[in-house]
C-alpha cells in the first residue's frame, strides 16, 4: 500500500478566502478572547501590507485599516476539512481525516484508475487549486510517513518500501511530527534525528515518555499496523456561507450560491448519486432594539426536479431560477444548502452517432428549467379518461404516468380540440346549427349530475362552436369548446 | 473589389435565392403537411424545416388545428416529441387522441398567469432551441417583429417546425417567420414563403368544412 497525505497548512484561511468575492484583497482571520485579539492567520495581500499571524488586533488596524477582518471559526475549518475528505473519497476508497489539517488517502489501488503516481498527484493538485485550497502532498509506503514528508518537502514521493527506514532516520527530530511534542523534549535531550532516538533503549522511551510514542514509531516505520478512522461520506449533504455582511439583492447571492452548487456536485459525484430536492436556506438576522437581542429567521426556497440531477451548471440554472423567484423582504446574512434525499442517479443514454445539434438540451434538463422559472405546474401532459362529462373527460398527466396518457378514449361522437376551462354564455347572431343535439344526462354518482343538450354550432366569421343548453331548448348557448 | 464567389447551389440551399417557376422545386425539403393540395402549393413540399411558420388566424376555432393535426400525430406516433406553449384553452384530451395523436408525447407547457407573456415567449424560443422537440407550437400573444426573429433564430438552431398562431391584424405587418399562412374565409391563403413565389390560390381543407372536427 502507498499512502499519500495532503497537507493544509492554510485549512482555516483557505476555507475562508473561497467564500469571499475578491481573495486577492488583505484579508486576516481574528481569534482569542475580546480582551487579546490576535490574528490567527493572514492572506497575502495582508502579509505584504505588514501584518503577521500572532500580531495584536490593535497592532494590525494601526498598521493596515483596509484588512478584512473574520472571525476564526473552528467549526468552518472543521466543515472545510470534511468537505476535503469527501473530495478525497472520489479519487480512493481508503481516505482518513484524522489529523488536523491533513488527508490521508491509500493511493496504490487508484493507480489502475487514475494512471501512475505523478498523473494521480497532477490531479490532486489541479483540483485543489480549483477548490481553493494550498496545500502539500507527500507519497509514502505508511499514512504516518507520508505525513511527515509533507511536511518537509512538498511533491516528495518514496514508494520503496526498503528505502523508508533509512530516509526516516534522516529526519530531523523536531519535523517528525511526535505526539504531545516528544520532538521539542527530545531535541533539548541533544537526540537530533529519529535514528538517534530508535538507536535508544525502548524500555527508556516508555518510561519517559510513555507507550504512545514507542507505538507512533512502529507505525512511522510500518513494523505495527496503523488502524486508521476512515472516511465514511455521510448521506446528506449541508453545507453553509456566512456572508459578513447584509445581503438584500439576488444577484450578490449569486456568488455564494454558485459556491454551494459547485460543492454539491463534487459531493454528489463522490458518492455517485444524484439530488432530486433540495432547500436554499436564507438566514436573517434582525436585530431587535427593544429587546437588544439579534433575532435569527430564514426563508427557504425549496428546489425540487423531477428527476435526479448532478450537473453543476443544470443544478446552479435550476437553483438560480428558484432563487430569483423568492422575494427576499429581509437582509440575508448566510446562506445555506440543504440536500436530504440524494437518489441513485441514472445518467441519461446518448446515441454515439447522435446527429442533434450542439446546443441541444434533452428534454428532462429542460423540462426541469421550464419549471423552475414557469412554476411547478407549468408543464404537463393530458390523459383521457372515462368520465362521459366533457369536463371530466380529460386531466393533467405527469411525466411518470405514460400508461394513463396511452389509454384511449371511449369512442363518442364528435369533440372539439380546445375545451373551454369553464362553459361560457355565447351571445352572437346569425349562430348556424351544423349538428346536434348530443345529450349528456350523467354523473348522478357524485351528486354533480349534468343534463345538457350539446350542438356543433357555427359562427358566421367561419368558427365552429361546441355549445350546450338546457334539454329540449334552444338560444342560450352556453359555449364549450371549438372545433380548431 | 472584395466580391467574393459563391457557388449557385449553396445560395439555392440556403434558400436565399430561388428559381422563378414551378417546376424547379427541388426535393422535398419540407415536412409534409398531410394535405397533398397544400403540399403541392407550397414550394419545399410541405412545412419548412428549420424555421418559424406563422398561422394568421382571425378568431380561435377557424381550423388552426385540423390544419396541424395530420403533422403532430405523425410525428407523435414516431415517438418524437411535440410541444404546446400557452395555448389559449385546454387542448381536449378524447378528441386529441381521436385526430392520432399519440399523448405520451404532447408536452403543454403553460406559464403561470404571474410571468406572463413574456414566460411564454422565453418557454417558446427555450423549446425550439433545445432540439428535443420535432414540433413546438405557440400562441405568443405579445410577439413583436424582434422577438419573431429571436423564435425564428431559436427553430433554425434547434432544427424543428416551429408555428406561431398569431392574431390576423397582424397580417400587414413584416415578419421573419419563413411561412405565412392566413385564414381568408374558407380559405388558407400564403401571404409569404421562403424559396419560391407566393401562389395566387388559396387551400381550402376538407375537414374542417366537411366534419366537425
Amino acid at each position: 500500500m502507498l499512502w499519500a497525505c495532503i497537507r493544509l497548512p492554510h485549512l482555516a484561511l483557505d476555507a475562508v478566502l473561497r467564500d469571499v468575492d475578491d481573495p486577492a484583497r488583505p484579508l486576516a482571520l481574528v481569534t482569542g478572547p475580546a480582551q487579546l485579539r490576535t490574528l490567527h492567520s493572514v492572506n497575502a495581500a495582508a502579509a505584504q501590507a505588514g501584518l503577521r499571524p500572532g500580531m495584536r488586533l490593535s497592532a494590525a488596524n494601526a498598521v493596515s485599516a483596509e484588512t478584512a477582518l473574520h472571525d476564526h471559526d473552528p467549526q468552518r475549518d472543521e466543515r472545510a476539512h470534511r468537505f476535503l475528505a469527501a473530495w478525497a473519497y472520489r479519487h480512493s476508497s481508503l481516505v482518513s481525516a484524522q489529523w488536523p489539517g491533513a488527508i490521508v488517502l491509500e493511493a496504490s489501488a487508484s493507480f489502475r484508475l487514475f494512471g501512475p503516481w505523478p498523473q494521480l498527484e497532477a490531479k490532486l493538485r489541479r483540483e485543489l487549486d480549483a477548490l481553493g485550497f494550498q496545500h502539500r502532498i507527500a507519497l509514502a509506503p505508511t499514512p504516518r510517513a507520508a505525513q511527515v514528508f509533507a511536511g518537509l518537502r512538498d511533491g516528495y514521493a518514496l514508494s520503496d518500501r526498503n528505502a523508508l527506514a533509512p530516509t526516516l532516520d534522516r529526519v530531523p527530530i523536531r519535523r517528525a511530527a511526535l505526539p504531545d511534542e516528544a520532538g521539542v523534549r527530545l531535541h533539548r535531550m541533544g537526540i537530533r534525528s529519529l535514528k538517534e532516538l530508535r538507536e535508544l533503549p525502548r524500555d527508556g522511551i516508555r518510561r519517559r515518555f510513555g507507550l504512545p510514542l514507542l507505538e507512533h514509531l512502529d507505525r512511522l516505520y510500518g513494523t505495527a499496523d496503523d488502524p486508521l478512522d476512515c472516511y465514511q461520506p455521510p448521506d446528506h449533504f449541508d453545507a453553509r456561507v456566512e456572508m459578513g455582511y447584509e445581503v438584500e439583492s439576488h444577484q450578490a447571492l449569486l456568488f455564494p450560491l454558485r459556491r454551494l452548487v459547485g460543492d454539491l456536485a463534487v459531493y454528489l459525484s463522490a458518492r455517485d448519486g444524484g439530488v432530486q430536492r433540495f432547500v436554499i436556506r436564507l438566514e436573517h438576522e434582525v436585530l431587535k432594539r427593544e429587546a437588544g437581542v439579534r433575532e435569527k429567521s430564514h426563508t427557504d426556497v425549496q428546489v425540487g426536479m423531477l428527476a435526479a440531477e448532478r450537473d453543476a451548471a443544470l443544478l446552479m440554472d435550476i437553483a438560480r431560477n428558484r432563487l430569483e423567484q423568492a422575494s427576499i423582504d429581509k437582509p440575508v446574512v448566510g446562506v445555506r444548502l440543504l440536500a436530504r434525499e440524494l437518489p441513485p442517479f441514472v445518467p441519461a443514454a446518448r446515441d454515439l452517432f447522435d446527429t442533434r445539434p450542439s446546443q441541444a438540451m434533452p428534454w428532462p434538463q429542460l423540462r426541469e428549467r421550464l419549471r423552475a422559472r414557469l412554476g411547478d405546474d407549468a408543464v404537463y401532459r393530458i390523459a383521457s379518461t372515462g368520465d362521459p362529462r366533457p369536463e371530466r373527460a380529460w386531466r393533467m398527466a405527469d411525466a411518470d404516468e405514460d400508461a394513463a396518457c396511452n389509454a384511449p378514449a371511449p369512442v363518442r361522437p364528435p369533440r372539439p380540440t380546445w375545451l373551454l376551462p369553464h362553459p361560457v354564455p355565447l351571445r352572437q347572431h346569425g349562430l348556424r346549427i351544423v349538428s346536434g343535439p348530443e345529450r349528456l344526462e350523467s354523473g348522478w354518482w357524485d351528486d354533480e349530475d349534468v343534463r345538457r343538450d350539446y350542438y356543433v354550432l357555427e359562427t358566421p366569421q367561419g368558427q365552429r362552436a361546441w355549445a350546450f343548453a338546457d334539454p329540449g331548448k334552444r338560444g342560450e348557448w352556453m359555449l364549450h369548446g371549438w372545433f380548431a | 473589389m472584395g466580391a467574393q464567389v459563391v457557388p449557385l447551389e449553396s445560395l439555392l440551399s440556403a434558400r436565399t435565392v430561388w428559381r422563378a417557376g414551378r417546376q424547379a422545386a427541388p426535393a422535398p425539403l419540407g415536412e409534409s403537411t398531410g394535405f397533398a393540395a397544400l403540399d403541392a402549393l407550397l414550394p419545399h413540399g410541405g412545412w419548412p424545416h428549420k424555421a418559424l411558420t406563422e398561422l394568421l388566424i382571425p378568431a380561435e376555432g377557424v381550423g388552426e388545428l385540423t390544419l396541424l393535426m395530420p403533422t403532430l400525430a405523425r410525428m407523435t406516433q414516431a415517438g418524437r416529441l411535440v410541444a404546446l406553449i400557452a395555448p389559449p384553452f385546454c387542448p381536449y384530451a378524447p378528441a386529441w387522441q381521436r385526430a392520432g395523436v399519440d399523448l405520451r408525447y404532447l408536452e403543454i407547457v403553460q406559464p403561470a398567469i404571474q410571468s406572463g407573456s413574456r414566460g411564454a415567449l422565453w418557454a417558446f424560443e427555450q423549446c425550439l432551441r433545445s432540439a428535443a422537440f420535432s414540433v413546438v407550437l405557440g400562441w405568443p400573444s405579445s410577439a413583436d417583429g424582434p422577438s419573431l426573429r429571436r423564435l425564428q433564430v431559436a427553430a433554425d438552431t434547434g432544427e424543428c417546425l416551429g408555428f406561431a398562431v398569431r392574431d390576423s391584424r397582424h397580417a400587414d405587418n413584416p415578419s421573419p417567420a419563413a411561412l405565412r399562412i392566413e385564414r381568408v374565409q374558407d380559405d388558407w391563403r400564403i401571404r409569404k414563403c421562403r424559396g419560391g413565389q407566393v401562389p395566387s390560390q388559396g387551400f381550402a381543407p376538407p375537414s374542417h368544412t366537411a366534419l366537425p372536427g
